[in-house]
């Protein structure tokens, strides 16, 4: 076949004039972690929030929760993307829309990633965390309850810290489709891995040299963060339990 | 804040939505699943398999397919299967394939890695004497995976497998990058042609949450139904 192969691409000249193309893929990855690192914070917080009122005895509570699962979960991701950066600023006060027009280049882009990602992996975080809140024994909260703890006493100092043990390996999967998804912010015009490629492609032609090195960059995050996530678990594994968060959910992303 | 909506422009634009739009999603979503399922079982039986032939690049190609966003691979195949395609045939040049070829093949590609891991819990879900009492009837390995093992592990994994075919279904939406006209990218043709990016995309929204929501309340129905009292 006559594809001109061209390894030596990647120490040319970009046409943006930032730097060699390694260089613009080595951004594009910074680009990917600090979206997906950012997201990852908003997840974590609102989806241990969600999944934890999801198991409270308030009914109204639970169904709320719920809504807000299924809401984030029915919906494609490309398509809450286009939500929250055409959609969102129409629809707010006409100051504060217009202020999120205006936002310098690539911040336009990376906050309603950043939201978008966020929320919806929330939702997937609230799903592991009531799974996991679920799979322990009925007898911890009663114990707790019985030792004459409050209810959040109860969640604070004996569900919640062994849930998340538990949870840590879903809790993995989740975060590598945070770094994944992330590819989707491309579509708002956010400059990250999978968008550099893109326009290396573009400008060089050189469209095999350009997907394997992103290829490569996204296996390497991968190996580091199951790498790192296993030392983790098995630092705060749980003695005599058997993870039992790893055969919870095997759909998905 | 409805004062200024359009409503009109989303009756209009019906017909082109789910006669264009929609029934490319829907096929594509039908296809790549039946391709998906079929590949991803042919690879959870190689990853099984005790020859390492088998399982290393069948375990090499899953991890490698789930650690790339689904975004990069679109990319890949849409530039990737012209080569085979020529390469295959003895062209000596890269050969047409339309959008339509293109994104078939990249989803089954790439969900038949996903598809594969559930295949792989459910064959592993089946009691290990039923192998064996497999091969105590004289049954040789196609034989048993046909009539005695897949059939349990397809029952098992059955809720799995169709909560994965919801995620597909939402998945066809990202050939948006290729500019192709699936049900978002016919909504978006027109958002971006009358100015009403709002509307069309609410309702694209809607649509896709009425469709994902009323399928995973089946599968959870039908979860009910089947499963096995042990």
């Amino acid at each position: 076949m006559n594809y001109n192969w061209n390894w030596g691409i990647f120490w040319q000249l970009a046409p943006d004039a930032s730097g060699t193309y390694f260089s613009t893929l080595v951004s594009g990855l910074w680009w990917t972690l600090g979206t997906a690192l950012a997201a990852w914070v908003i997840a974590l917080a609102l989806g241990s929030v969600v999944g934890t009122l999801r198991t409270t005895p308030f009914r109204w509570v639970v169904r709320l929760g719920n809504a807000y699962v299924e809401l984030f979960r029915n919906i494609p991701l490309l398509v809450q993307m286009f939500l929250w950066y055409f959609v969102l600023p129409e629809l707010l006060p006409k100051v504060l829309g217009d202020a999120m027009k205006q936002m310098a280049p690539p911040w336009a882009s990376y906050w309603p990633a950043v939201l978008c990602l966020g929320f919806y992996t929330s939702a997937r975080v609230a799903e592991q965390v009531r799974a996991g809140i679920q799979s322990l024994p009925r007898g911890q909260h009663m114990a707790g309850t019985a030792l004459g703890l409050t209810l959040p006493q109860t969640y604070r100092h004996v569900l919640l810290p062994q849930a998340f043990r538990i949870i840590l390996p879903p809790l993995t999967s989740e975060f590598m489709n945070i770094i994944k998804n992330s590819a989707v912010a491309l579509t708002i015009g956010l400059m990250e891995l999978t968008a550099r490629a893109r326009s290396m492609q573009e400008f060089s032609f050189q469209v095999f040299e350009a997907f394997t090195a992103a290829t490569l960059l996204y296996v390497m995050v991968t190996l580091v963060v199951v790498y790192g996530m296993r030392k983790l678990e098995r630092r705060v594994q749980v003695p005599g339990l058997i993870s039992a968060g790893s055969s919870m959910q095997i759909a998905g992303h | 804040m409805f004062s200024g909506f359009d409503f009109d422009v989303i009756e209009r634009s019906l017909p082109y939505l789910f006669k264009e739009g929609m029934t490319f999603t829907l096929t594509l979503t039908a296809m790549a699943m039946t391709g998906g399922i079929i590949f991803g079982t042919l690879l959870a039986m190689m990853r099984l398999s005790s020859y390492r032939v088998l399982n290393i690049p069948a375990a090499t190609y899953v991890n490698l397919m789930r650690s790339v966003p689904l975004v990069l691979v679109i990319f890949w195949f849409y530039f990737l299967v012209p080569w085979i395609g020529g390469w295959a045939i003895g062209a000596g040049q890269p050969i047409q394939v339309g959008a339509f070829w293109s994104s078939v093949i990249t989803f089954t590609m790439f969900e038949a890695a996903y598809y594969a891991e559930i295949m792989r819990a459910g064959i592993q879900s089946v009691a290990r004497g039923q192998v064996s009492a497999g091969y105590a009837l004289g049954l040789n390995y196609w034989q048993s995976m046909r009539y005695v093992i897949l059939p349990q592990a397809f029952r098992n994994m059955l809720p799995v497998l169709l909560t994965q075919t919801i995620i597909l279904f939402q998945d066809t939406s990202l050939v948006y990058v290729l500019s192709i006209t699936d049900f978002l990218g016919a909504a978006a043709k027109i958002a971006q042609r009358d100015g009403r990016l709002v509307e069309m995309y609410l309702f694209v929204a809607l649509v896709y949450f009425i469709i994902s929501f009323t399928l995973s309340y089946l599968v959870k129905m039908l979860q009910h139904r089947i499963a096995i009292v042990r």
